[in-house]
């Protein structure tokens, strides 16, 4: 049986690691590759960087970090920040990312999730929502989440999953940051919406957390602040999720040699 | 790198990053060489045919470079080939994705949809093998390995003997196939941790 996956996420600023990570013993927790290397050692089921700087001239950093994680780490990695067009998505996958997720641009362009479904196939496909409640649900925000776009966030799911998306990272604005938890109902809609796997985002505080999102339908569940501060190992996490009831790789097959 | 290590070439048909898989080979004792074009196969006793994508494009990008005809005598001279993902579907003689389309019919069998009602699709993430018989790859693993799977195709082996492993999403389906010199396996050894290169290790320990 497919086990649920604990995802942590690196926010990237110009080649370094911002929201600060707190391990011990790193030699320089800004650098991307270290950290990742370490959750690697933690045994993670996968990692994603979010690129923030989204701007053209960083994408050779981007490229590189790309790159040097396909030959540091040993379990796979999705980037994204920034991807606008065919040539952005086939640069990140050719320096060696396994995923590449798309937000702003598959908004402005569904076509953009086709075109990369049909090239690289629908499982590199990453189509990343920044959702927030409005009215009776959640639209679909662009540009950080200070840009709504209109879209109903749920439809926008179904709608790119025909176009070919293979998952979604989907983020509650409204939770970010907050520590509260995940949106359920978001992400109980999320995986109501489409076949494909949706990864839960925004707001864990708690181990719990990670066990509400999985138990609303998430495929993973994507956390910063509690792992990157010390407050919780990804050890930890599989185990409370464990006893929980959910299956997630054992903390003995996941150990690292 | 020690002088005994194995001379493992692994196929660049273009369409992929062969960093992961190299270095995970690396990392697994492996003297890793690249293969781009069908004079390079000469060279190896141990060649690994990776790939992503779709079943047709990753046949096109075999044949543009002369790497299918290639693999095949590679094979029929007994040199131990390892296809890994959508290289373990192109070993098999006829893929269903998109259109009918033939593969390197290096082992009986079809790729089709994977029947997955009701979960999620791909299949994406951590599942175990279900060890069906011995091989010499799975020789040192746990019993239910978990290994790190994309895909939405699945090898369907015409001779159930050829199957070592299975994976359950849905249904029950062929992860790891072998036949004489000739093995596939639909997981990623390279995005697996340690199971994974316990069997890239298994694969370069194999006798020529």
């Amino acid at each position: 049986m497919l086990a649920k996956r604990i995802i942590p996420c690196l926010d990237v600023k110009d080649g370094r690691v911002v929201k600060g990570v707190n391990f011990i013993g790193l030699r320089d927790a800004g650098d991307p590759v270290e950290c990742a290397a370490r959750y690697d050692a933690e045994a993670a089921d996968e990692l994603v960087f979010l690129d923030i700087t989204a701007s053209h001239e960083n994408r050779d950093t981007t490229t590189e970090l790309a790159r040097q994680c396909a030959q540091t780490l040993s379990i796979p990695f999705t980037i994204g920040g920034g991807v606008r067009s065919v040539p952005d998505f086939e640069r990140l996958l050719r320096a060696g990312a396994d995923k590449v997720a798309i937000n702003s641009a598959a908004v402005a362009n569904p076509d953009l999730i086709a075109q990369c479904a049909q090239r690289f196939g629908c499982q590199a496909v990453v189509v990343a929502v920044d959702a927030r409640l409005t009215g009776n649900g959640w639209n679909v925000f662009v540009k950080g989440g200070r840009q709504d776009t209109g879209l109903d966030a749920i439809a926008w799911i179904a709608r790119a999953a025909d176009l070919g998306a293979g998952e979604f990272l989907v983020t509650s604005m409204d939770r970010d940051g907050t520590g509260q938890g995940y949106d359920l109902e978001l992400t109980r809609a999320a995986a109501g919406s489409t076949r494909a796997p949706i990864i839960a985002s925004g707001g864990v505080g708690t181990l719990e957390h990670l066990a509400q999102g999985l138990q609303a339908g998430a495929s993973g569940v994507l956390a910063a602040g509690i792992f990157h501060f010390g407050t919780y190992s990804i050890g930890q996490a599989r185990q409370f999720l464990s006893s929980q009831g959910i299956h997630v790789r054992p903390p003995q097959g996941a150990t690292h040699e | 790198m020690s002088p005994a290590a194995s001379r493992v070439g692994v196929v660049d048909s273009g369409i992929c990053n062969l960093g992961s898989i190299c270095h995970a080979l690396q990392q697994a004792g492996g003297d890793v060489g690249v293969i781009a074009s069908p004079s390079d196969m000469e060279q190896y006793s141990h060649v690994v045919l990776p790939g992503v994508g779709s079943f047709p494009a990753g046949m096109d990008a075999l044949t543009a470079r002369g790497l299918d005809a290639a693999i095949q005598q590679f094979a029929a001279k007994g040199g131990l080939l390892l296809g890994i993902c959508l290289g373990m579907q192109l070993l098999f003689e006829t893929g269903h994705e998109f259109e009918t389309r033939k593969g390197l019919g290096l082992i009986p069998g079809q790729v089709r949809q994977l029947h997955a009602a009701g979960l999620a699709l791909p299949h994406m993430g951590w599942n175990q093998l279900e060890l069906k018989r011995p091989d010499a790859l799975t020789a040192g693993l746990s019993d239910e390995p978990f290994l790190y799977f994309v895909h939405s195709f699945a090898c369907e082996p015409a001779n159930a003997a050829d199957v070592v492993a299975t994976c359950t999403h849905g249904e029950s389906f062929c992860a790891l196939v072998q036949r004489g010199n000739v093995r596939g396996l639909q997981a990623h050894p390279e995005k697996s941790q340690q199971c994974g290169r316990q069997i890239l290790r298994a694969f370069l320990e194999l006798a020529p």
